[in-house]
């Protein structure tokens, strides 16, 4: 187990610095550079800016600095904000992305697998259907539509919550159900198909046969063993998170990193766009990561494998 | 049990000659008009196919529906409301609405005025709630735009914030949105398909290659791959395809991989190649009849996420540049005026959630139609 | 002998899309305390929707029990709710099923399996389940009983499993043991075993069984009485002997003709021609009779009714009326029931209408 975690590591730190050296290359293909076409500056004072961001130099020797510099985390200067770290803006910002999204990943998954579950428990009946079209709906508006319902019937008709900002608890409370909706919706669907499945596995009849009652069934034989496929969804379900929390910052107005990337995209602020792109697929590659080990823990099958 | 006896001219053995016991009792079905059967019956997805079907219909001929054209602007007609006549019990009579509060009716009424521009000739008051004692007054007035700016034609779904008639925008985003979707079949089927089919049939060194290929590419998460893709094309039209065309083959390249090898070790195909079939022969007959069902809801599921992508692009400015309307950048506008004016958010908003219901319950009912573990 | 079950009419059907399929259709049968009968027939002839509607464990919906009684010990089985059976399955009744590779819970642990039954019908604690467990074990031939309870089944052979299952068959003492084709995802060698298991706890329990299956060979080892379905219903019905030795049933002949055996030197086995009728829609009079070569014109006017050929012996074929012309079985069958019955002495063949 410990080999394959280190084998895993290593080629996590593989891929990484692939992206990095993409993200690189691809960056100094582009146009942009931190002096503005507007600003009217002397040659002398290019030279200054452009030393201040380490573009003098060759560009091998740009991408050793580079390389050298990311693995003590710093991630250069922002462009726009004149001596900023891009770290350091991406630390002040982490905060409200993580609470959104642990908010909405922990609710959506949960909801999701009770509506799942109630589902395949009552397969074709009326709270089945109930909820599948919700599954749908849910699986279906894009998650900015559903934002600006939110912000309008909710935030402005009812005016129950704050539409936007970040003040305090309550304003986490729209731009989370926006968030939530599709991990609510593909959850829900997984579960259901799984759930299905599972209750029609033999050992489900052995159970009944043994005389466990319903629930005993549904919930001792029947979750553990579909709870262990929807543990490969939770990947893709917090990248989609993570997708949706770049519209829904900005939607909300939320201080986070999503809105500082629409932000920076914007302004052609390069150094943040490379810094979050690295930032996202290190959360990625890092989820990917977790879910394999956790799908280890939970399934004896493959847990014992790998002991033995 | 009754014990009647039966006559004893019935105790003569039948002839058997002629008779066919091997004969089958239930007609026999091909997979194809089986699937379609059980897709008919689907009433979902043929709801969703109509929708689709409409949509499509609207997309192509809907912007020569009036005299507007999708770029012409005319700041004196900006932010109209929608008004479409016979339709105004659904809200679409060309008025505008608001509830004004204050300490007395009176100051309401003048702060609801105010709201309009105090054109009083084309406002009408009404009071909601008298107020006094310590309870605010709440005056309503509704603004009939089209007489203040005396418009005689109607803006079906209104116009946006530079005056750009809604109706035509508005379909001239949904074909963005269709060619979004044509393509990401077109990639899923051609790159896909082979790159899968190809990898899983030959096998050995090939099959090692391209899966190492494959494995880089996974690696790589869409978004960034996408949003770096677009930086460097520049956004538009041509740089959103090509994004697709990198990131959107790969889950169909696999999953086309994975029921080949399954196929191509199975009993059928071993004897049909030891009956001496050719290798044109085997991929025919056998393996693509065998994995069309798959591929074709593997598509359907493609589409409406790239539909989704194309759209969530447009909002973050990363996709079709101004002033190209595509039902992202619409939707993007209508938030910069939603609480004031709903309707520039409302109308894409509704298409776009439309089109992705109805490709989703398509592909759900394809997905049932096309599953043999169904069949009975 | 005492009655253990009763089954009286039974009729089982599922709603399909395509209509009303009726998987059973009117069938009677009992078993008395202690003995083994054997339901024998093809796929799909409803040997298996049978037992499974005895302990209320086919789907339902789309199943349901259209008619009939199944009376256990006096109660009528078939008009209880979901709560009452839950008190039966397991305790009074149990289930073996065909494949040991599916049938226990990939994500628990084989003795928490076993105990399960044990702790909510014999209200055990924890340390006596466990000891019982290992009593079990023992009992079922697992070596290691103490450690292997605390493994996975996937850490088990597939015959090991097998015996898994049936150690959570017996773990209450169940009055009636049903084995739904016990032995036939297993190897032969392995078969072998798991029979001899079975035969061994039939001698040390007093459980009665029901042995479904559909390998002649296996019922002529284990059975007292044989039960050959067909169709949704019981075509013949009698001991072990009446049944190889003494058939009466043109189907039952077939069965007996496609069996290989060592001793017949003929090469050719009998094979019966056809397919078994679509229950959707059964064929009017006897459903057997397109594939019977011994058909009469009443075989497709009328359904048969059981005739009584001894007191153990019961069958459903037109053949035994009266009127009906004398028929012998093939000889290739004949040859066979020769073979096996050299010293029985034959019934008479004359059947009386019941």
């Amino acid at each position: 187990m410990t080999r394959y975690i280190i084998q895993r590591l290593v080629y996590m730190i593989i891929t990484m610095f692939l992206i990095a050296t993409f993200t690189f290359f691809l960056m100094k293909l582009l146009p942009g550079t931190p002096l503005s076409a507007a600003d009217k500056l002397s040659e002398e004072q290019r030279q200054v800016v452009l030393e201040k961001y380490g573009l003098d130099e060759p560009v091998p020797v740009q991408y050793f600095n580079y390389m050298v510099n990311l693995t003590q985390g710093d991630l250069g200067i922002s462009f726009q904000f004149d001596n900023r770290e891009v770290t350091t803006i991406i630390m002040e910002r982490i905060g409200p992305s993580m609470t959104l999204g642990i908010q909405a990943m922990v609710i959506g998954t949960i909801l999701g697998m009770l509506l799942g579950l109630v589902s395949a428990i009552y397969h074709n009946g009326f709270l089945d259907y109930g909820s599948t079209f919700i599954a749908v709906i849910g699986k279906s508006i894009p998650s900015f539509v559903f934002a600006g319902m939110l912000q309008y019937f909710v935030g402005v008709k009812l005016g129950w919550f704050p539409v936007a900002l970040w003040e305090g608890w309550e304003y986490t409370v729209l731009p989370t159900v926006a968030l939530a909706i599709f991990p609510i919706a593909i959850a829900a669907r997984f579960m259901r198909t799984e759930m299905l499945e599972v209750m029609g596995s033999d050992y489900i009849t052995t159970a009944k046969a043994k005389g466990v009652n319903k629930f005993g069934v549904v919930f001792k034989h029947g979750l553990r063993n579909a709870l262990i496929p929807l543990i490969t969804v939770l990947g893709p379900l917090a990248i989609g998170l993570m997708t949706g929390t770049l519209v829904i910052e900005n939607i909300f107005a939320v201080p986070g990193i999503g809105e500082q990337f629409v932000k920076a995209i914007n302004t052609n602020d390069f150094p943040i766009i490379m810094g979050t792109t690295l930032l996202i697929a290190f959360l990625f590659i890092f989820i990917i990561l977790v879910i394999d080990l956790l799908y280890g823990v939970i399934d004896p099958r493959i847990r014992l494998a790998e002991g033995e | 049990m009754d014990k009647h006896n039966p006559s004893k001219d019935l105790f003569v053995p039948v002839d058997r000659a002629g008779e066919d016991s091997e004969k089958i009792s239930r007609p026999s079905l091909s997979f194809w008009q089986d699937s379609f059967i059980r897709l008919r019956k689907n009433v979902g997805a043929m709801i969703g196919l109509f929708v689709l079907l409409f949509i499509g219909f609207m997309a192509i001929f809907g912007p020569y529906m009036n005299e507007y054209d999708e770029f012409g602007q005319d700041l004196s007609r900006a932010k109209m409301p929608p008004k479409v006549e016979g339709l105004g019990w659904l809200g679409m009579d060309g008025t505008l609405t608001s509830v004004q509060t204050a300490a007395t009716v009176e100051e309401a009424q003048e702060k609801a005025l105010m709201r309009f521009n105090n054109q009083e000739e084309f406002i009408t008051t009404t009071v909601l709630t008298e107020g006094g004692n310590g309870q605010e007054a709440e005056v309503e007035a509704v603004y009939d735009v089209y007489g203040a700016k005396n418009l005689e034609e109607n803006f079906w779904f209104g116009t946006d914030g530079l005056g750009r008639d809604l109706w035509t925008r508005t379909w001239m985003g949904t074909r963005i949105s269709l060619y979004i979707a044509l393509l990401a079949a077109a990639i899923d089927m051609v790159i896909g398909v082979a790159y899968g089919g190809i990898s899983a049939y030959y096998g050995g060194r090939v099959d090692n290659i391209m899966q190492r290929i494959i494995e880089v590419l996974v690696g790589i998460p869409n978004l960034v791959v996408v949003i770096l893709m677009i930086l460097i094309l520049e956004p538009g039209i041509l740089s959103i395809t090509i994004a697709l065309t990198i990131t959107g083959w790969i889950s169909m390249a696999r999953i086309i991989r994975g029921q080949v090898l399954k196929l191509k070790n199975q009993e059928f195909v071993l004897a049909s190649k030891t009956l001496g079939a050719q290798d044109n022969r085997v991929l025919r007959k056998h393996l693509v009849p065998n994995v069309l069902g798959l591929i074709i809801i593997n598509t359907m599921f493609t589409i409406p996420s790239a539909i989704f992508f194309e759209a969530f692009l447009s909002f973050i400015g990363l996709g079709l540049p101004t002033p190209i309307a595509s039902l992202g950048t619409l939707i993007d506008d209508g938030f910069m005026s939603l609480q004031i004016y709903p309707h520039i958010l409302l109308f894409p908003a509704i298409i776009i959630s439309l089109v992705m219901i109805a490709f989703n319950i398509l592909a759900d009912g394809l997905r049932d139609a096309f599953d043999p573990k169904m069949r009975e | 002998m005492e009655k253990l079950l009763d089954v009286k009419n039974l009729h089982v059907s599922f709603d399909t899309y395509g209509g009303e399929v009726k998987a059973v259709r009117g069938v009677n049968f009992n078993v008395n305390r202690g003995e083994t009968l054997a339901i024998v027939g093809e796929s799909g002839s409803g040997k298996s929707v049978t037992t499974k509607a005895l302990m209320q464990l086919i789907p339902m919906p789309p199943g349901r029990i259209k008619e009939g009684e199944i009376l256990f010990e006096g109660r009528d089985i078939a008009k209880m709710n979901e709560k009452q059976m839950q008190k039966i399955r397991g305790k009074e009744m149990a289930m073996i099923f065909q494949d040991p590779m599916t049938s226990l819970n990939p994500t628990m642990k084989v003795g928490n399996q076993i105990m399960e039954g044990l702790v909510k019908h014999q209200k055990m604690n924890k340390s006596q389940a466990r000891k019982r467990v290992v009593e079990l074990l023992e009992l079922v031939g697992i070596p290691d009983p103490e450690n292997r309870m605390k493994q996975y089944p996937h850490q088990f052979s597939g015959g090991m499993r097998q015996r898994v299952v049936v150690a959570i068959a017996l773990a209450c003492n169940p009055k009636l043991l049903i084995a739904d084709e016990p032995t036939t995802a297993l190897d032969v060698t392995i078969q072998a075993q798991i029979l001899e298991l079975m035969k061994d706890i039939q001698k040390k329990t007093d459980s009665a069984t029901i042995f479904i299956t559909h390998d002649l060979g296996v019922v002529a080892n284990v059975a007292d009485r044989v039960a050959v379905m067909y169709a949704g219903k019981i075509v013949e019905i009698g001991t072990v002997d009446d049944i190889f030795y003494n058939p009466k049933h043109p189907y039952t002949w077939g069965l007996l003709g496609s069996m290989p055996s060592l001793d017949s030197d003929d090469a050719d086995l009998y094979a019966i021609p056809g397919s078994p009728p679509d229950l959707l829609d059964p064929p009017k009079g006897d459903a057997f009779a397109a594939r019977n070569e011994y058909a009469m014109k009443i075989d497709l006017e009328e359904e048969p009714p059981m005739f009584k050929v001894s007191d153990t012996h019961y069958a459903a074929t037109w053949l035994l009326h009266e009127n009906a012309p004398k028929v012998e079985p093939p000889e290739m069958v004949k040859a066979r029931m020769k073979g096996m019955a050299t010293n029985t002495s034959s019934s008479s063949s004359e059947g009386e209408q019941v």
